[in-house]
């Protein structure tokens, strides 16, 4: 039993409020585990409404710094953060917004490497990624080690999100594998309208809470996409796929291969 | 004509059509699709030997990469 104080009272008092949360649900909250993969576009949403739930422990792991470019949707960055560490700079902002979170902020890439030693210590997992071989690394990697995660995709005027869940569809159950390189074009190649980076991740920051409080249906075995021209959003019923290459009946995946360096980003650094 | 679902909402297509046709003929790579038909996928290998019939109803899901980089 987590004693709140009066002032912790207060901060969630509408989490607290809600039926299905309560007290209970905030404790759940409080004593979560969170691993964010990148703060970008949807890493900053996400970032930003799981720090202000109050999640007790929030990872963040990105190896790109704060550019002029990323502030048009990269909300948890501000101006004056241009060529910081975007992990510090989300460390920074998470602080602000919410002193009873501890940050572990990994400067760092995602890595077959250093994947499972990430993923290791945390609840839940959130894909907020921008390349298909780590979207695929981190599937992996979460279905082998039997963690939850939330899948996200945005592009230009579009999102899709799914959450995992052992036993579940996975990611590759859909999508067996990679695309061919730049046959997918990039954020920074197709452009995204901004708020699309706010609509995906903040559905994703809601999964991750209904997943820690255990309250409603996860989307689970369920592919959301939404297109934002026509603010028509569809539900895509999936089950898990018997010939997938991770979670089917014949894996051929078992263990984690590095993921090849797609040639999707044509930002040369 | 035979009248199918795709995505959601109802087509009137002309048979024979492979599930390849059906997805080109909707704007869409074959390559850069995942197909389910009736609620179940679909290897992109059996995309040109799937002949659409009468009542199918057919999800066509697109990568989604974003979020993350500059």
């Amino acid at each position: 039993m987590m004693d709140f104080t009066p002032e912790q009272i207060e901060r969630y008092s509408r989490h607290i409020l809600l039926q299905d949360v309560g007290v209970e649900g905030q404790e759940k909250i409080s004593n979560g585990k969170v691993l964010v993969i990148g703060a970008g576009g949807l890493g900053a949403p996400v970032l930003l409404y799981l720090a202000a739930a109050g999640v007790g422990v929030i990872g963040v792991i990105d190896g790109d710094t704060v550019d002029l470019s990323n502030l048009q949707r990269q909300v948890i960055h501000f101006t004056p953060d241009v060529g910081k560490p975007k992990v510090i700079s989300a460390k920074e902002k998470i602080r602000q917004i919410n002193p009873d979170v501890k940050v572990i902020a990994h400067h760092d890439l995602f890595t077959s490497e250093n994947a499972f030693e990430l993923i290791r210590d945390y609840d839940f997992i959130v894909d907020g990624t921008d390349t298909f071989p780590v979207k695929f690394l981190i599937n992996d990697a979460c279905v082998i080690a039997g963690k939850p995660f939330s899948h996200g995709g945005i592009l230009r005027f579009d999102g899709q999100t799914m959450t995992h869940l052992p036993q579940t569809a996975c990611y590759r159950c859909v999508f067996h594998s990679p695309p061919p390189p730049n046959a997918v074009p990039a954020c920074s190649q197709a452009g995204v309208l901004g708020a699309i980076a706010g609509m995906l991740g903040t559905i994703q920051a809601a999964e991750v809470l209904k997943f820690l409080t255990g309250t409603g249906e996860l989307l689970a075995d369920r592919l959301l996409s939404f297109n934002a021209k026509t603010m028509n959003f569809r539900t895509v019923k999936l089950h898990k796929n018997r010939q997938c290459p991770v979670c089917g009946e014949h894996p051929v995946i078992t263990e984690l291969k590095e993921a090849e360096q797609t040639a999707c980003d044509l930002k040369q650094r | 004509m035979a009248k199918i679902t795709l995505n959601d909402e109802a087509q009137e297509v002309t048979l024979p059509l492979s599930l390849t046709e059906l997805i080109k003929a909707n704007s869409a790579t074959p390559e850069m699709v995942s197909a389910q038909l009736n609620g179940e996928f679909v290897a992109r290998e059996q995309y040109d030997a799937i002949a659409i019939r009468e009542g199918d109803e057919v999800d066509i899901l697109y990568f989604m990469g974003g979020g993350q980089s500059s």
